[in-house]
């Protein structure tokens, strides 16, 4: 009979294999009515694991009367409000509806989204098109600037992305991401190669639309203007290819991480749908000019998928334009990728790190090695105002609450029968 | 005694384990050392040690 440790390992090897054999494709832009598993009519999703609206700090609740506002549900930020209290209108993680939405993540039904299909374990995943700007409903902003941006997402860079994703057949995101990293992105805040990548695939099939030569310029010189453009396809295909290690008996690997700015949550795969929430901690910062410490909310986003996945903050050491963010060093950037082999299963083989001799990027990562060494896993991230209708206000550095894991592998040894 | 004496007399160096401000008096009077970022398992945390050592891993 195998031991517990045995069957452990056995699990977390199994998950971070699915992992590796993850294969997810961008296919689609379609409203998130029609792509978001469960969206409803009345459904609105965050980022984040759940809370409640008296917990949200001042941006994120404008973010949510925003996304109500969008809808034309509410003209008001207190009617959108009253909708709410009055459980007219749901709010619900992205992340239970196996989506992702970047900052606090807005997604409401009209909002066009990503569509990302796993081709090998047939697991489906959506994230929220960028808005791109630093004054953004995603950072609780909500001004005419803002409705003419989602505006022009859902009626013109939606449908026409889409129809080239359509066209094309897909992006095949683990090849592409892969030799972004071999460019310099991170996968996370540092975009740039992937996004030139995925704009050369679709630019051919876009010039093939219909869409007056003026709209395709609009939608190509926003590809090349929001470098990161492509960052929410990426971020869905580590949430897809994270969905192929969630629910497995045994298995300690994280599945899921993300913030609200309240609240840091995680999910284990041996332990299904289950929350571990903390304090979501303070972000150590490079502030944009203008604003300091006190205007930063905590650390916010589904965005921090990609460090589940292996990417991002634990593959620091492949971005030379991220180690402003840890120290100035390029070595300051490998080890941060080096101590997370502390706490993770394997090594990627298909994202790997020039600078480290091609290392696979750390993955799986172990809540039970976590909380034995006391390593919890690098976030890289952008911080907004605590205020509305002040938008981003820097971008750094933060770890995972350790409670978080602590309270996990409680719940684990139980599950397992320890 | 006399080769402990001499010891003392030489040039150290020094390795560090855990607790990194130590390090710092030593940088200052030239020593040189090195920090080894040790933790206790756990953080020392009896209940969490334990379910580690159930769990054997």
């Amino acid at each position: 009979m195998a031991s517990k440790k045995e069957l452990i390992e056995s699990a977390n090897k199994k998950a971070t294999e699915r992992i590796i054999a993850a294969r997810p494709f961008v296919v689609d832009v379609k409203p998130a009515i029609e792509a978001v598993a469960g969206m409803k009519e009345n459904l609105v999703c965050h980022a984040g694991p759940p809370l409640e609206l008296d917990e949200m700090v001042p941006s994120f609740k404008m973010a949510i009367f925003g996304g109500i506002m969008w809808e034309g549900w509410a003209k008001t930020p207190e009617e959108a409000e009253r909708l709410i209290r009055d459980g007219k209108v749901i709010l619900e993680p992205n992340h239970h509806h196996n989506g992702i939405g970047t900052m606090y993540g807005i997604t409401t039904p009209s909002m066009p989204v990503f569509v990302i299909e796993d081709k090998v374990h047939g697991n489906r995943a959506t994230a929220n098109i960028r808005e791109g700007t630093v004054k953004a409903l995603r950072y609780g902003c909500w001004d005419e600037n803002v409705k003419r941006k989602l505006g022009w997402n859902r009626d013109v860079l939606g449908p026409i992305i889409g129809f080239a994703l359509r066209e094309c057949g897909g992006v095949d995101m683990v090849p592409l991401m892969g030799k972004a990293l071999h460019m310099g992105d991170d996968g996370h805040n540092e975009n740039r190669a992937a996004n030139l990548l995925f704009s050369l695939q679709l630019i051919p099939y876009i010039l093939k639309s219909d869409y007056s030569k003026e709209t395709i310029k609009d939608v190509v010189d926003w590809m090349n203007t929001d470098s990161r453009f492509v960052s929410t396809a990426e971020m869905a295909a580590c949430k897809a290819i994270t969905l192929a290690a969630h629910n497995i008996e045994n298995c300690s690997v994280m599945t899921t991480m993300c913030r609200n700015g309240t609240y840091t949550g995680i999910r284990v795969s041996g332990l299904g749908d289950q929350w571990f929430k903390a304090p979501a901690p303070a972000v150590n910062l490079l502030f944009f000019p203008g604003y300091g410490p006190k205007d930063a909310t905590n650390d916010c986003g589904d965005s921090c998928v990609t460090e589940v996945a292996g990417i991002g903050a634990l593959a620091m050491a492949a971005a030379p334009s991220m180690v402003q963010f840890v120290g100035g060093k390029v070595a300051d950037a490998i080890n941060y990728t080096k101590e997370m082999y502390e706490i993770t299963t394997m090594k990627n083989t298909n994202w790997t790190i020039p600078y480290m001799d091609f290392e696979g990027c750390p993955i799986g990562i172990d809540i039970i090695k976590v909380v034995k060494t006391g390593m919890t896993p690098h976030i890289n991230t952008s911080i907004g105002h605590i205020l509305p209708n002040f938008g981003q206000v820097g971008a750094g550095m933060t770890r995972a609450p350790l409670k978080c894991f602590q309270d996990a592998l409680e719940a684990f040894a139980k599950a397992v029968g320890v | 005694m006399v080769k402990e004496a001499e010891l003392i007399h030489q040039p150290m160096k020094v390795i560090n384990i855990g607790i990194d401000s130590f390090i710092e008096s030593l940088k200052e009077q030239g020593v040189e050392v090195i920090h080894v970022d040790w933790h206790p398992t756990a953080g020392g945390d009896r209940r969490l040690i334990d379910i580690l050592d159930k769990l054997e891993l």
